[in-house]
């Protein structure tokens, strides 16, 4: 099957989101079928298509001081945060190779975060009618995406270091009160980006 | 008259809600244009238009549950 794999590294989301729609055209053209961009956003709040103003906390002012944009964004979901501390997974892919089902391939996006967060040493689990993973009742990874012409992008924010949390203090996250966790904060160690980057790559190999 | 109707989506998805419509009653459409943005719970689903034509009728507006099988807009071809 005909796949690239993109590691872009610390990006403007703008860049990553421009770099996207590139992919997308070629994966639309037909010469692609599917491909994954992996990078990681300075602080940035993304509004979904779901998203209510009242689930940013912060004043406009407030985020004005801290540097960080508010950018509305056409894939599904309400509000949420990056910030340097995740790593965001952006799979472009031909759903016609993928079932054409988006709840299946909702699913398939959490078994692929699932995948890695075990082979870590994370025990994680979905909730019933939710999209995301948690590990007991903290929230590890979101996921949002948009679909035209039955191709899917936007798509995975897995925390990874535990000093980068603090950025959804400013948002109720997917419009829940709910508690944001990552892979440091529960091995209580340091995790590296190549590692869970490298999983993330061979799991979607074999998608 | 063609019919631009919301496609199966996926197991369990039965209804999306409609985000926005990319053109108006009377505005033409080339085949594969999008038509209509609509959302289920994590995904946004830009529905394209089944051909070129005319929009004569939309059914849905913004804001408003669409069922799996109904009927979004008539496009005229001629």
């Amino acid at each position: 099957m005909m796949r690239e794999i993109h590691e872009l590294g610390l990006t403007d989301y703008q860049f990553s989101r421009d770099f996207q729609a590139r992919i997308f055209e070629k994966v639309k053209s037909g010469s692609l079928r599917s491909a994954l961009i992996l990078c990681r956003h300075r602080p940035v709040i993304t509004m979904g298509r779901q998203a209510k103003p009242e689930n940013i906390k912060s004043s406009s002012a407030d985020l004005d001081i801290k540097g960080i944009r508010t950018v509305f964004v056409e894939r599904g979901g309400d509000v949420t945060y990056h910030g340097p501390g995740q790593l965001v997974i952006y799979p472009v892919c031909d759903l016609r190779f993928f079932g054409k089902d988006l709840h299946q391939y909702l699913r398939m996006l959490e078994s692929l975060v699932m995948g890695t967060l075990t082979e870590s040493g994370i025990n994680p689990c979905r909730k019933p009618g939710l999209t995301g993973v948690w590990v007991d009742e903290a929230k590890i990874s979101s996921i949002g995406i948009a679909v035209r012409n039955w191709i899917s992008y936007h798509g995975i924010a897995l925390n990874v270091k535990k000093d980068d949390l603090e950025g959804f203090s400013l948002i109720r996250p997917c419009g829940m009160d709910i508690r944001m966790t990552s892979m440091e904060t529960i091995l209580n160690r340091d995790v590296s980006f190549e590692q869970v980057s490298a999983s993330i790559i061979r799991r979607f190999q074999k998608c | 008259m063609l019919k631009a109707i919301l496609p199966e989506l996926g197991q369990g998805i039965d209804k999306a809600t409609v985000s926005f419509w990319f053109l108006k009653e009377g505005d033409k459409v080339k085949e594969k244009d999008d038509l209509v943005e609509l959302t289920t719970d994590k995904a946004a689903f830009n529905l394209p238009s089944p051909g070129t034509g005319t929009i004569t009728e939309i059914f849905f507006r913004e804001g408003e549950t669409v069922n799996v099988g109904q009927v979004l807009a008539h496009i005229d071809e001629n």
